[in-house]
């Protein structure tokens, strides 16, 4: 689904990503997780060509992201993003959130993408929210909202960058449980983040990067059980301990 | 105190003042504000742009009408229009332009330069997140622009650009120079008329301070009315 060759990034001289190759199957949770500065929301935002990089090749369900002549607007609409400050637009309403691109992107009548938004809203367990403004609430359900926003294009892979990271501590297992059904749901979904909790129960393969570069990427039960590299074994060490 | 000074004359010719002046003076502040705005945000976006000679050219175009003295560009307008138009459509005789149709031009072109900075800095004060997430579900550049960034830049700016409003419409009081009857214009016929020059002037500067005083009020009551909850 999405297949990631040989990738380089730079800011001016910065090396932000060197030769980074991996994958992620269809229907595969994949954990992407790292200290920080050392690439991983850089990958996860060259996935869907937010971020452009200057060498390689990312396809995401065979379209190359990298090629000037792809329509990156519509490969956009069919990859689900999801940001760590939430991003959803506080001018609209949670349900314009929900509606705005299915009705400009994917050509929605105004109805069918209000059913659309407020049953995907209902999952979230939001459905009482629909007409609120962002910003009147909390992280959680901020960030659960902006999960329904991306399933709303029912897309066919979903990018997580560090979706808990900016949430109170009392919140982030709301969110997590929703990332959790939609993993057992069959989602694929590349997830970059510390909580190794979530790994643990739904990843498939977890990816360590370390220095722009991706230093483990190995099955689940192999990383958490023997890291092969030291960098990881100390990473893992110091975000599990606490 | 004021034995020498005959204010009866704002009374014979107020109605001349402000049906035929002030009327002038606010449909051009109204309709140059509209203009400016429009292509103050079109010169915001070019800047903002990362194709260099877009940016390139509306930031020479900002920076040279800046240095401009407004009633120099009046004058300019005024004078160059005719044959601008002519040129336009290749025409030997230059074209007839009205005084309104060629001060509003000018007007539009010139405060499109500040509403563009005004602009600028809203767009740049909507985090780079917001565009994220636009591209994210699919928007283009322009939808991401239209839905999403501007709305709140707009948001942010009001009372900035509702201040530069009020500017314009005492900057608008400069197309006297091309003998235009706006609210300045229509006092100072009235005034040499009649030999009134102090009464008239300051009947003039008392309402411009009445009107700019009591907008810029309710531009202050308005900054708090519209902000956003984030």
């Amino acid at each position: 689904m999405i297949a990631i060759k040989e990738v380089s990034k730079w800011y001016g001289s910065f090396q932000a990503l060197a030769e980074c190759s991996t994958h992620v199957d269809k229907g595969e949770v994949v954990v992407v997780c790292g200290p920080s500065g050392s690439g991983k929301s850089t990958l996860i935002k060259c996935v869907n060509g937010l971020e452009p990089f200057q060498k390689g090749e990312i396809r995401v369900d065979g379209v190359s992201v990298g090629d000037p002549k792809t329509n990156l607007p519509k490969l956009r609409a069919r990859i689900g993003m999801v940001f760590q400050n939430f991003e959803l637009f506080p001018h609209m309403t949670v349900s314009q959130n929900l509606t705005l691109a299915q009705v400009k992107v994917l050509g929605r009548t105004r109805e069918a993408a209000l059913a659309k938004g407020m049953a995907l809203l209902d999952r979230v367990g939001l459905k009482s929210q629909a007409d609120k403004h962002p910003g009147n609430l909390s992280g959680g359900q901020q960030q659960r909202v902006a999960i329904a926003r991306a399933l709303c294009m029912d897309p066919v892979a979903m990018l997580f960058d560090e979706p808990t990271s900016a949430l109170d501590p009392e919140m982030i297992s709301e969110v997590l449980e929703v990332m959790v059904q939609l993993a057992q749901d069959g989602m694929t979904m590349m997830v970059v983040t510390h909580e190794m909790g979530f790994a643990r129960r739904v990843a498939d393969r977890v990816i360590f990067m370390d220095e722009s570069r991706i230093v483990e990427d190995a099955s689940k039960d192999a990383f958490f059980g023997t890291p092969r590299s030291e960098r990881a074994q100390q990473f893992l060490s110091k975000i599990l301990s606490h | 105190m004021f034995g020498g000074y005959d204010f009866d004359v704002i009374a014979r010719s107020w109605r001349y003042l402000f049906f035929d002046g002030m009327a002038f003076t606010l449909r051009l502040t109204v309709f140059a504000m509209a203009g400016g705005v429009v292509f103050g945000t079109l010169l915001a976006m070019m800047r903002l742009s990362s194709i260099r000679p877009l940016s390139w050219m509306a930031g020479t175009y900002v920076n040279v009408l800046r240095s401009i003295p407004l009633v120099l560009v009046i004058f300019w307008f005024y004078f160059l229009v005719p044959y601008i138009g002519a040129w336009l459509v290749r025409s030997d005789t230059p074209i007839q332009v009205g005084a309104f149709a060629s001060s509003l031009l000018t007007f539009v072109m010139f405060e499109a330069c500040y509403y563009c900075e005004i602009m600028r800095a809203g767009i740049q004060s909507i985090p780079r997140g917001q565009v994220w997430a636009g591209y994210a579900i699919g928007l283009d550049y322009w939808q991401t622009m239209g839905r999403i960034v501007l709305p709140q830049a707009f948001r942010h700016m009001l009372p900035v650009l509702l201040t530069q409003t009020i500017v314009l419409y005492q900057d608008v009081s400069l197309v006297y120079v091309l003998s235009i009857t706006d609210f300045v214009g229509a006092a100072s016929k009235v005034a040499e008329r009649d030999g009134r020059l102090v009464e008239m002037y300051t009947f003039v500067a008392l309402v411009y301070f009445v009107s700019c005083f009591a907008l810029s009020h309710l531009v202050r009551r308005l900054q708090a009315r519209i902000a956003i909850v984030h």
